[in-house]
């Protein structure tokens, strides 16, 4: 039983850390109708950059805070390759993103090396019912519920929120109505860098990350994020918890490589299953 | 208001405005009328800064609010938001006053606007334009697919609206009957070109429009 709550413990956090890079992918998705294939590599850029920053003296707090930061500005400039041309297509920029990927794979090389790096995070750990919790587990689900929360507030209760929502509804009618669709993707890619900045600043000294890592970072987040039908972060929380729990249980019971097997399953089932729905097909005949 | 002179608009090498030049005046009612593909939603588009013009000038004094083809509503957005999202470029976010102009809005306010009818749907269309407290309201085939009856009730709003606010009005319309109804003056669009303009009743009287769009006799007619 102690081993099934501490699975449960460790998939939770793990799991949260697997909605922040899915809320990012949704949010981007939501505001520019684009699947951001860059959005793993903006948390190895926080990760990389927060233990820079450590390295240099800067105390814990501000060198996350400034990581995250340069996640949403690197979260920018993707965006400006990927939407900034007129006329570009979702599918167009969708490839742009991983064209801008690719790219920051020589980018973190020259910057930082090809070996992986980490910081510490909180340690020490709290026991509860006999059973030893760590507290960076505990530091990343909370700030998972707390940005969540300040997501779906700044989504259902604020005028920039409904505004950017307006731009993935219908971006002529969003035009007519005077808001800057461009500005506000880039606005949605900022926000997407900073998620995935945060996830990154999170999970790094839990894990290790190289410049490699952003593949089953987005892979992981791409799987949540479809859990959640790519529509409201909020649901993206709940795909990453079930991902992170059953990818935990899996690797408790049966084998740690089976872990990111069952991120590509998962993903594939959905897909197949969504693409067989009676409304796709009739999407397609039309 | 509305000052347009020589107006061309080219998509790739096909042209959708061949010289266009139009005016509405404050407090005016004006029609567009033409036949599908004729230039009017791009007009419109043009007035908007949506497409670019190639030539020609456009002048606009005091703010214009599109109404654009086919509602163009947030389908997933309350009808509350979307009221709120026409006074996007400034003023009062305060959507109560159109409850008050539509009260058939009222109670479905949280409702998402994608779930209402057709004619709710154009009320909340037009509601939106007009949170931007606009001069002039242009609104692009407000009659499609909607049941006669309601098309008589939006446009006696609008109508109120014409004479209680002096809101100028430019209606785009393939239902020429409807617009020479109810406008002072009105253009008939064909091809990308003007190809008649004057007083509404007069435009009604005309042999060429009647035979082209009321339903007029052919035979005879030059």
């Amino acid at each position: 039983m102690s081993a099934f709550i501490s699975y449960l413990v460790h998939g939770i956090s793990v799991g949260c850390g697997f909605a922040l890079v899915a809320s990012g992918i949704i949010i981007i998705y939501r505001v520019t109708r684009v699947v951001n294939l860059a959005q793993g590599m903006f948390s190895v850029v926080a990760g990389f950059a927060a233990a820079t920053l450590l390295g240099v003296g800067l105390p814990h707090g501000l060198a996350e805070l400034g990581a995250i930061g340069l996640a949403a500005a690197v979260g920018v400039a993707t965006g400006c390759v990927a939407i900034a041309k007129p006329g570009t297509s979702p599918q167009a920029s969708l490839i742009a993103t991983l064209g801008v990927g690719i790219f920051a794979y020589a980018v973190e090389i020259l910057g930082w090396g090809d070996q992986p790096r980490s910081f510490s995070g909180l340690s020490g750990a709290y026991e509860f019912w006999g059973i030893d919790v760590p507290k960076q587990y505990l530091l990343v689900t909370l700030v998972t519920f707390v940005v969540f929360g300040g997501l779906e507030a700044f989504f259902e209760r604020t005028y920039t929120g409904k505004a950017l929502s307006a731009c993935a509804s219908n971006p002529y009618a969003a035009r007519l109505q005077g808001i800057g669709v461009l500005r506000m993707g880039l606005y949605g890619f900022a926000l997407g860098g900073a998620l995935g900045g945060v996830a990154g600043v999170l999970l790094t000294p839990l894990q290790p990350i190289s410049y490699d890592s952003d593949v089953s970072l987005f892979v992981n987040g791409f799987a949540s994020a479809i859990l959640a039908g790519l529509k409201r972060p909020v649901l993206g929380l709940v795909g990453g918890l079930v991902l992170g729990i059953a990818e935990s249980m899996v690797a408790g019971y049966a084998k740690a490589s089976y872990q990111s097997s069952l991120a590509l399953l998962l993903t594939l089932a959905i897909l197949v299953a969504q693409a067989t729905r009676r409304e796709a097909l009739h999407a397609v005949e039309e | 208001m509305i000052h347009v002179e020589s107006l061309c608009v080219q998509y790739g090498t096909a042209v959708a405005l061949d010289g266009v030049s139009l005016n509405v005046q404050a407090g005016e009612k004006v029609a567009l009328i033409g036949a599908n593909g004729a230039g009017k939603s791009t007009l419109l588009n043009a007035l908007s800064g949506i497409v670019a013009r190639k030539s020609g000038t456009i002048r606009i004094d005091g703010r214009l609010a599109h109404v654009p083809e086919g509602r163009q509503l947030f389908p997933e957005l309350s009808v509350d938001d979307n009221l709120r999202l026409g006074a996007f470029r400034g003023g009062d976010r305060n959507p109560d006053w159109i409850y008050q102009l539509l009260p058939e809005l009222a109670p479905r306010r949280r409702q998402r606007a994608g779930s209402l009818s057709g004619g709710q749907q154009q009320m909340v269309a037009i509601g939106r334009g007009l949170m931007s407290q606009p001069d002039v309201l242009a609104i692009d085939e407000m009659s499609l697919g909607l049941a006669p009856i309601v098309v008589q009730r939006l446009a006696a709003q609008l109508i109120r609206l014409n004479a209680e606010r002096g809101l100028a009005l430019l209606l785009v319309e393939q239902s020429a009957r409807l617009a020479l109804s109810l406008c002072d003056r009105a253009y008939v669009l064909e091809t990308g070109r003007v190809v008649a303009q004057g007083p509404a009743a007069e435009l009604r009287d005309s042999s060429f429009v009647e035979r082209a769009y009321l339903g007029g006799p052919v035979e005879g007619a030059s």
